[in-house]
């Protein structure tokens, strides 16, 4: 994490799970946070399978969709995360609808920057 | 007049077979009920009688004309999306199984293809573990509605048609001048007066859906359409749990909704987008569009009737149209005896995508080969015996007294719905021709003797 | 299905931000219930967005004592009811009266969520505006984000947007953008506005002593100004991003001078290093809970108001952003006008006269910063317009000439532009602009929403609460 000016009090931990992996993030992270913290720029596919990930920030755009124990079509950037929250990525490109999936893990991470 | 499905299939029609075509729309093409449903092209819901002849004509003459339209359209048109993706039509109630299947027993008998389901499961997994009786109607099918409407229209102008949209139709022109008052002069219909100036024709076609009458009436006669509000929920794109046209089957018995006048009956189905679409509401409440709160739940508690797992489906969108319907529930195809030179294509209700194509092919042997024409064109005259309107709700096809056969209007209540007696839940009292409407009591309809009230 | 009870309330107000905190208070102060709906977990809106307070350190509160000391007011009213977490998910029009409003209280995108119903006396819609970012090629790849973006994860999160990072569009907020950003530790290597010294001139510059009392009371403008020059951002003029380059996420950008008009001046390219661009043309209003309650709107998409914030319905009301892009002390006046009316009560001379002199700047800023209609022409066949449903503008433009429809309606079924889980709010004007020069027949449709947020199935069926057999 870049340093931070201000020096936000410290925060618990919060521990979730993404794509069945343990990550940590702060109390009062949202999932974008968390994920944009840990260097993930994109999490999700579009119709036609470009990769997306966070866009607006601001819960309008509904690109930075993640599954949240199980529930599809939730905003990350939106969300706090919760101890134990289990998220997983969620894909819209329509081929893998075909296969009744919906659910992978993305390749193409971007870059480290944070 | 109208650029919906229906003034498109018959603009391409006759435009192809060497007519010179005008289509007018006061708004956008495809702009009307055409761009208000889920594009159903549904056997399932017709009983036995002059609508089902319709639809199968449609159905065929729709894998005709999408091979002709492949040559018609230019590369990169939309797809249409052409599903024939078959209907599975469920009760969930022991009466509603009852009720199904007593109604499939008549249509099978006229040849409707029906196939009681031992397991709907097989065919739809995530279907409600309650259901009572399952019937698979392998007929019916989807096409994307405003993709086909514009398909049609763009063929149409490859034969040369010319469609004008933002034109409003503000009077007749009528060949003597000015109409007289009362019965019995002959007057005839010579074109359009518009927004957009004077439109001279042979033929003048209303095609305007639910607002026929107001187009009627600008041209002096009345026509008995009304709206009949619908509102469709859609939900985000998510992998496909729903195969087939799903339906509940509770519209066959007709069992009245709380409110006096919502009625919904469930339609569940997917699409090409990966979205899944709930349908359907009917209401009759003019034309206000505003969408309620109280409808789109009453929508979404009958479809989890059918499939609970959509609990979680993200609903993203609530739109809604109104179905231009007609007391007999049967379309008004045909010239208009009142005025030579009017001709109506209309009252499809929540059919039209299903009912077009065949429509088109009608009115195309009325105008131009009226020795050709088809007798079932009989059933949708204009000034057929089920549409007989008098007293005191004012002017309707055929002016006559109170005693008429097929619906007569009995009481003060105007607006050329209410039928009978003073209860008028709207529903059609049975008339000397049997078949096609629906029997019943003041407050309760009996089980559907002809169409019944489809989920379309 | 239980029937749902519907709560009367006299005065109800969406929205948690500047405006509506302001409108709660006034309210409340004119003797009224008041009810505040927010969607978020706290109040502030976008403008004193924060840190979470599971990490909030002690000087925050410092930075906007005003927002300390409304958010304490309200939370403190027992006459005043704040609902956090509270999502308007649609409301039932009605003649010549409020509407009925439904909410569904808990998680953003939750389920069986706790639903409400209400019936309120007045209601103050202050439901703010979202920003609007101009499609150029490549802007769909990771690490490109609006600059409102940049600024909500630099504000709520410390979270940085990128390493090397560039600020470009249009509009004073780009100023805010670059301070937030560089406060994270990141390098802005630019800011890029779009208006030439001309078109801002020309906002800025004219009569520029009627500025003056908006200026006075904002050092803030000129605290950016500062940061920029503290920090050695260059802020260009008449220049935009005109496309971004990456294959999983964006490495560069092309900026391009621009003509008055906004097209790429040929030759004038340059390319840039980045891993994240942050881009912003302006705003717009959030006016669907306004279309549906069927308030007009005006020209620009705001919600029409008089002179006591009313919209053309009897009864509903509305203040800040969704009445017409304009900054915080634009919404705070307007907010207490419209609170003060909601409850009866003739506005405070001193809301009214802020209110004139703040949307006097606010159109001076509009005018400077207005989109131009070049822009499309940096926007090639291939570029995606609707990237929901990743329309590019190339489909659009063929689908739109292959049918021949002028109608939005259909245009959005052909196409599929607007109909994705965003329903149009980030492309909806850009989709119109490039579909109809012509002009389109139901112009506007693309703003339309009688869901206001997506909602799940199984709330919707509980949430009326109808038993409908």
């Amino acid at each position: 994490m870049m340093p931070d000016p201000i020096a936000p009090a410290t925060a618990r931990t919060v521990r979730i799970e993404v794509a069945g992996e343990p990550v940590d993030g702060l109390a009062g992270q949202t999932i974008a946070g968390i994920l944009l913290a840990g260097g993930r720029l994109s999490w999700r596919r579009s119709r036609t399978g470009r990769p997306r990930g966070v866009f607006c920030g601001i819960g309008v755009c509904f690109e930075c969709l993640v599954v949240v124990n199980g529930l599809r079509d939730v905003r990350a950037c939106q969300r706090r995360a919760v101890d134990g929250d289990r998220v997983e990525y969620q894909q819209d490109d329509v081929a893998e609808h075909a296969n009744g999936q919906g659910l992978s893990i993305p390749d193409g991470q971007g870059g480290d920057h944070g | 007049m109208g650029a919906g499905i229906v003034g498109a299939a018959i603009a391409r029609v006759l435009a192809r077979a060497g007519c010179d075509v005008v289509v007018v729309d006061r708004g956008g093409t495809a702009g009307g009920t055409s761009a208000s449903g889920e594009g159903n092209i549904l056997v399932s819901d017709k009983g036995p009688g002059a609508e089902l002849q319709l639809t199968w004509r449609t159905l065929a003459a729709w894998d005709r004309v999408r091979e002709e339209l492949r040559d018609e359209l230019p590369a990169g048109f939309p797809d249409l999306e052409f599903d024939h993706k078959g209907g599975l039509v469920v009760a969930t109630t022991p009466q509603g199984a009852e009720d199904l299947l007593a109604f499939v027993r008549t249509q099978r008998a006229v040849g409707v293809r029906a196939e009681n389901v031992d397991d709907a499961h097989e065919l739809e997994p995530d279907l409600t573990p309650g259901l009572t009786a399952a019937v698979f109607y392998p007929e019916d099918a989807q096409v994307q509605p405003v993709v086909a409407t514009e398909a049609l229209l763009a063929a149409a102008r490859r034969y040369g048609a010319r469609v004008r949209q933002q034109v409003e139709v503000t009077g007749p022109l009528l060949a003597g001048g000015q109409p007289a008052q009362g019965a019995g002069e002959q007057r005839r219909l010579i074109g359009v007066r518009t927004t957009a100036g004077d439109l001279f024709a042979d033929a003048v076609v209303v095609a305007a859906g639910p607002w026929s009458a107001e187009v009627a009436g600008r041209l002096g006669v009345a026509l008995p359409v009304r709206p009949r509000r619908g509102t469709v929920l859609v939900t985000s794109r998510m992998p496909v749990r729903v195969r087939h046209k799903v339906y509940d089957a509770d519209y066959v018995g007709a069992v009245g909704s709380g409110s006096a006048d919502l009625q919904v009956s469930s339609v569940v189905e997917s699409t090409a987008a990966g979205t899944v679409l709930i349908g359907s509401s009917r209401e009759r409440r003019g034309f206000d569009d505003r969408i309620e709160a109280r409808v789109l739940a009453a929508l979404a508690s009958k479809a989890l009737l059918l499939f609970p797992f959509l609990a979680d489906a993200q609903v993203i969108r609530a739109y809604g149209g109104f179905r231009p319907y007609v007391p007999d529930h049967l379309p008004i195809i045909g010239a208009d005896p009142r005025l030579p030179g009017l001709w109506h294509a209309t009252g499809h209700e929540g059919a039209g995508i299903g009912l077009s194509l065949a429509t088109a092919d009608l009115l195309h042997d009325l105008i131009l080969a009226p020795e050709k024409a088809d007798p079932l064109t009989d059933a949708f005259r204009p000034d057929r015996p089920g549409l007989v309107q008098g007293g005191p709700a004012g002017p309707g096809l055929v002016q006559g007294g109170p005693a008429g056969s097929g619906l007569v209007q009995g009481g003060p209540a105007g607006s050329g719905l209410v039928q009978g007696g003073p209860a008028g839940s709207g529903l059609v009292q049975e008339g000397p021709d049997g078949p096609g409407l629906i029997q019943g009591g003041p407050d309760r309809p009996g089980p559907v003797q002809g169409r019944r009230e489809g989920a379309a | 299905m239980a029937e749902r009870s519907v709560e009367q309330v006299p005065v109800l107000v969406v929205g948690g931000g500047p405006a509506g905190m302001a409108a709660a208070r006034a309210a409340r102060r004119g003797g009224a219930r008041v009810v505040l709906v927010e969607a978020g977990d706290d109040l502030g809106g976008q403008y004193w967005r924060r840190l979470p307070a599971e990490r909030q350190p002690a000087g925050e509160d410092l930075k906007h004592p005003r927002f300390r000391r409304m958010r304490d007011d309200l939370l403190r009213d027992a006459g005043c009811e704040v609902v956090l977490g509270g999502h308007v998910w649609s409301v039932d029009r009605r003649d010549g009266a409020p509407p009925l409003v439904h909410v569904l209280v808990g998680v953003p995108d939750g389920n069986a969520r706790q639903p409400r119903a209400f019936e309120p006396a007045a209601l103050v819609l202050a439901t703010g505006a979202h920003e609007r970012t101009l499609p150029f090629p490549g802007w769909d790849l990771p690490g490109v984000f609006t600059a409102g973006a940049a600024q909500a994860l630099a504000k709520g999160e410390r979270v940085a947007v990128g390493r090397r990072v560039l600020v470009a569009g249009s509009g004073p907020f780009l100023l805010p953008v670059a301070s937030s950003v560089v406060r994270t530790g990141a390098r802005v290597v630019g800011v890029v506005e779009a208006a030439g010294r001309a078109q801002l001139a020309r906002g800025w510059g004219s009569r520029p002593w009627r500025l003056l009392p908006a200026l006075a009371k904002g050092g803030e403008l000129a605290g950016y100004v500062r940061d920029l020059a503290a920090y050695r951002i260059p802020y260009r003029t008449g220049a935009a991003v005109v496309a971004a380059h990456g294959t999983d996420r964006v490495e560069a950008v092309t900026v391009a001078r621009l003509t008055p008009g906004w097209a790429p001046v040929p030759g004038s390219a340059r390319r840039v290093a980045v891993d994240a661009v942050c881009v912003g043309h302006g705003f717009v209003p959030r006016a669907e809970l306004a279309t549906s309650a069927g308030c007009a709107l005006g020209v620009d998409g705001s919600v029409a108001v008089d002179a006591g914030q009313r919209t053309s319905v009897p009864g509903v009301l509305t203040a800040g952003e969704v009445a017409g892009i304009g900054g915080v002390d634009l919404a705070l006046a307007e907010g207490e006008i419209a609170g003060s009316v909601a409850a009866g009560r003739i506005p405070p001379p001193s809301a009214v006269h802020s209110r004139d002199v703040f949307r006097e700047f606010a159109d001076r800023l509009a005018a400077a910063h207005e989109i131009r209609p070049g822009w499309q022409s940096w926007v090639d066949d291939h570029t995606i317009v609707c990237r929901c449903e990743d329309v590019t503008a190339g489909e659009l433009r063929s689908v739109a000439a292959l049918t021949g429809s002028r109608g939005l309606r259909s245009l959005k079924l052909t196409t599929r532009a607007g109909l994705g889980i965003c329903q149009g709010r980030t492309c909806g004007r850009s989709v119109e602009e490039i579909l109809g020069p012509a002009g389109l027949v139901d112009a506007g449709r693309t703003a339309r929403r009688p869901l206001a947020v997506p909602v799940r199935l199984g709330e919707i069926a509980t949430a009326a609460g109808e038993d409908v057999g």
